[in-house]
């Protein structure tokens, strides 16, 4: 079954359960099981986070808003981020080492044990920044 | 999320309820953090918690710190099958106390 939805979020931490809400309804659609669900949620939920805690890091309050895009064609998933926080240098996206124990830096650890792929891209549509995850639904 | 805590002797149990992510990880510090800094025993149960993201994983490693400082210690305890997975992709289960 091939899908694509989109659907925009105030950036805020009260954001989050919408962004789950609107991925589970999405996941439901194309019938996934329910571990791959669970986790598929999740990535989006940190890479929503990510863009919550470190776009606007220092930010109290915007009304800026962020865009998610999930779409599944010939068996494989793209989920498409949109921000217009601060620019993210790719290089400086790393998750901390597990065995060093303390609060904080998984979530991108998550991310990039759920999914096949996280890529910025170059983006044409005014937004500032574009993170693109793959993965391979067999 | 919502909370109920208990005590029973030098224990109290805090049962978390719902889904813990970044927007309520504040909240829940609030409610735990100064039972773990009283020297008391706690045990978070999560039976109820059905959605867990990295900033609730941070919320039961900073507990589980907090408690090594006070000499005292957090037992995590009827973790949902969902959580559990969130725990064991972050390979804790062997450094926090589950039961």
């Amino acid at each position: 079954m091939n899908i694509e939805e989109s659907k925009d979020f105030l950036v805020s931490t009260a954001s989050l359960k919408e962004v789950r809400v609107f991925s589970r309804e999405v996941f439901e659609k194309l019938k996934l099981e329910q571990d791959l669900k669970d986790e598929l949620v999740l990535a989006i939920a940190e890479a929503a986070q990510n863009i919550v805690k470190h776009g606007y890091k220092g930010v109290d309050s915007t009304t800026d808003r962020m865009q998610i895009k999930i779409s599944m064609k010939d068996s494989e998933l793209e989920i498409g981020f949109f921000d217009k926080g601060k620019a993210v240098v790719p290089g400086n996206v790393q998750h901390r080492k597990l065995d060093d124990i303390k609060p904080g830096g998984l979530g991108t650890f998550f991310i990039k044990q759920i999914m096949d792929g996280a890529v910025f891209k170059k983006d044409e549509k005014g937004w500032v920044n574009h993170l693109v995850l793959t993965k391979k639904i067999s | 999320m919502t909370y109920k805590v208990t005590e029973e002797g030098n224990v109290n149990t805090v049962f978390l309820n719902g889904e813990i992510d970044m927007d309520v990880t504040e909240k829940a510090k609030e409610v735990i953090l100064p039972l773990v800094e009283s020297g008391k025993e706690v045990h978070l149960n999560l039976k109820d918690v059905s959605y867990m993201d990295s900033s609730g994983i941070s919320v039961l490693i900073e507990s589980h710190q907090k408690a090594l400082e006070n000499n005292t210690k957090v037992i995590v305890k009827e973790v949902s099958k969902s959580v559990l997975k969130v725990i064991m992709m972050a390979k804790l289960e062997q450094i926090l106390n589950l039961e």
